[in-house]
């Protein structure tokens, strides 16, 4: 395995069981593999249900997952413990057996104690106001992972480290007694990321952070995340819904529906080049502020909504919605594969079906 | 429905309309003095963040402002008809008939427990005392099938729980406008729904203004949205509209230097290589204690002084087009003296 990836998910999955109903329940994240490359920022976008914020919490493990491996620095953190191909141990390639069919391997379930991979696995979350204990003033809430983590050896030195991450993330150092409600939107963000910044994390998970914010303050917290990632050599998975703004933090981008992964692929690239029909739509859905690009331009509407991650349509999860469907398309799931370089997509026209 | 094709004169004229909070803390003056007009079949898009007034502005054309908010000055004709005057009866026959409203979450504007044909029957029964019930079920029929709905017999009976957050906004929007009203007032109506609902409720809106003739106020945050569906633009910031004009003007001439600082911060989906973003520092105004001169001069990289003691006066760009700004009065002025010079 590459020596540059500091995250990677193999067939991830996460159910959420509902009372009085048998079966899975909903299915919120569905066989998902990526990996994310030490320094780079992987955006995540999707519609509102398509289990992206429910992809980032269950990679921190913050739910627990129901099946999938989860591999961090090198070391698996979980491993539910299921037959997946062997891996040739020096190149990393699948072995296959003489019919070409790969070998499979059982392997152990892991799950690892969290708490030192707490200080390298951060997240900021969409709702600042909603995310802060609006009874802890800002200093307690920095310091609070300061004093779980043990990382300052006296009281002065937690004091100067709280100030430090304030200055950092643009608040002055007056603001540590302050309560979050004393705060605007914004600033209530930038609280948010010190608080994440604290314990020296490598990885962030970036939920939905501007999301909440008003237009004008949204790029201010855009920049501040590009310096602080510049500065620290932070890696980032960033979610959001607003494919303008995942398209220009991040390096690569996974589109998600109903759960699983349609497509990923590097940023302008698969804006110039989507391959997937869901990707198509998305990107063409995106109000542009020019009137005469909006205008001019064809768009693809799509019939109908979501299906429901409780009930999934079977064979590609899109079918019921794709304007291209075919026989197959409700028969078989589609693999996630590369079809260009750095270029996955799951769909089977791309098969020339 | 098609009765006003012909009508192409003015729609609504709010003339320096000012509407006040009066909180324990003081007063806030949340929308201070603006004035545009509304032709039939115009769309006209209201941008501004939060707190800057836009949404007050449209509550004070419905009379739905609460206490202690209270309409202080200005006047608001639509359709030849003073709205402020009225009383709260005339008020209520003067909504739904000549103007309605849509609005950004429409699960809490539907009533959980009755179903959706008795909402939109009620809504037309009560502006419409002499029809009778079978005609109005007929009729909210005709408005879900307008706005898209299959199914109309099965959906008649369902209960708002039982549609998708797209689906909702359509039985609002056909909520809105089974009284035919001359003026739709969208407040925010995509911002709750996801890229591909908004595209949808966004195609159906352009369709049914094309059909009815209908003036829209449509306000909302999103610029891209704006540039999708309006024909004039309103800029608010602070309880001032800042920049009036089309949306070529808006987005090819912007004069004002928040309606800059809105388009080069935001990142668009069709750019071709990675700009870093130029966003609009500080933070939005405290409205309990707003700046004395242009509400936008302490964010404002091209400040001056007389910026800081006194508000701008408007500025004519050239048709429609106009911007409240000092550093356009100073363009004028030296404009002026060039020519006398010569």
């Amino acid at each position: 395995m590459n020596n540059d990836v500091l995250l990677e998910v193999q067939n991830l999955k996460k159910y959420f069981p509902v009372k009085g109903v048998k079966g899975p329940g909903v299915q919120a994240v569905e066989n998902v593999s990526l990996f994310i490359k030490k320094g780079e920022t992987l955006g995540i976008v999707g519609e509102s249900g398509c289990g992206k914020t429910t992809l980032g919490r269950t990679i921190l493990r913050l739910y627990e997952p129901t099946a999938g491996r989860i591999i961090y620095n090198g070391k698996v953190i979980f491993d539910g413990g299921e037959s997946i191909p062997k891996l040739d141990k020096e190149s990393g390639e699948p072995i296959v057996d003489k019919n070409g069919a790969p070998v499979m391997t059982t392997s152990k379930k892991i799950a690892v104690d969290m708490k030192p991979y707490r200080r390298k696995m951060q997240i900021i979350f969409q709702d600042p106001s909603a995310s802060l204990d609006p009874r802890m003033t800002v200093g307690e809430i920095v310091g609070e992972a300061i004093d779980i983590h043990n990382l300052a050896s006296s009281k002065a030195q937690r004091d100067e480290m709280i100030k430090g991450l304030l200055n950092e993330v643009g608040l002055n150092s007056e603001h540590a007694n302050r309560f979050p409600h004393e705060f605007s939107g914004g600033q209530q963000q930038r609280v948010g990321i010190a608080r994440a910044l604290a314990v020296k994390p490598e990885f962030i998970v970036c939920d939905e952070p501007i999301s909440a914010l008003d237009v004008s303050i949204q790029s201010q917290i855009v920049n501040m995340l590009e310096d602080m990632q510049n500065e620290l050599g932070l890696t980032y998975m960033f979610i959001a819904h607003d494919l303008s703004v995942v398209r220009h933090i991040s390096n690569r981008i996974g589109v998600m529906y109903l759960g699983s992964l349609v497509e990923l692929g590097e940023s302008y690239e698969l804006n110039r080049n989507p391959i997937h029909p869901y990707t198509k739509t998305l990107l063409s859905a995106v109000p542009v502020p020019d009137p005469q690009v909006s205008r001019a331009r064809q768009r693809i509407v799509l019939e109908g909504d979501i299906p429901s991650p409780m009930n999934p349509p079977t064979g590609c999860r899109f079918h019921t919605r794709c304007p291209y469907a075919k026989e197959i398309c409700r028969e078989q799931t589609p693999v996630f594969k590369e079809y260009e370089k750095d270029h996955w997509a799951a769909c089977h026209l791309l098969e020339g079906n | 429905m098609n009765k006003e094709k012909t009508n192409t004169g003015k729609l609504l004229e709010v003339k320096d309309l000012r509407v006040s909070f009066f909180t324990p803390a003081g007063e806030v003056k949340a929308v201070g003095g603006i004035s545009y007009d509304l032709n039939y079949g115009e769309v006209m898009g209201i941008v501004g963040e939060s707190g800057s007034g836009k949404s007050v502005e449209a509550y004070s054309i419905m009379g739905l402002l609460q206490s202690p908010g209270k309409v202080i000055g200005g006047s608001i004709t639509c359709d030849g008809e003073d709205v402020i005057s009225k009383s709260k009866e005339e008020m209520s026959d003067f909504r739904g008939k000549k103007v309605s409203m849509i609005f950004q979450n429409p699960m809490t504007c539907l009533n959980p427990v009755y179903t959706i044909g008795n909402q939109l029957v009620e809504a037309l029964r009560a502006h419409n005392k002499t029809i009778s019930k079978a005609e109005a079920e007929k009729k909210a029929m005709e408005m879900l099938e307008l706005v898209g709905i299959n199914n109309i017999e099965k959906r008649m009976k369902q209960y708002p729980h039982e549609f998708s957050g797209g689906m909702r906004q359509r039985v609002m929007i056909a909520m809105g406008l089974i009284c035919s009203p001359k003026l739709l007032i969208a407040d925010e109506p995509t911002t709750a729904l996801d890229v591909t609902i908004q595209a949808q409720i966004l195609e159906l809106m352009k369709d049914i203004q094309r059909k009815t003739n209908m003036g829209i106020i449509f306000i909302t945050h999103n610029l891209g949205v704006v540039a999708e569906i309006c024909d004039k633009v309103s800029v608010m910031y602070a309880g001032k509209i800042v920049e009036q004009g089309t949306v070529e003007d808006i987005f090819y001439r912007p004069s004002h230097p928040y309606t800059h600082g809105l388009l080069s911060s935001m990142p668009r989906v069709d750019a071709e290589s990675y700009e870093r973003l130029v966003p609009i520092e500080g933070s939005p105004v405290d409205m309990l204690n707003p700046p004395d001169g242009c509400p936008f001069a302490p964010r404002c990289k091209q400040c001056m002084q007389v910026c800081l003691n006194k508000m701008p006066p408007y500025v004519e760009l050239g048709g429609d087009h106009r911007s409240a700004c000092w550093l356009r009065v100073k363009e004028q002025i030296d404009n002026k003296e060039e020519q006398t010079n010569e």
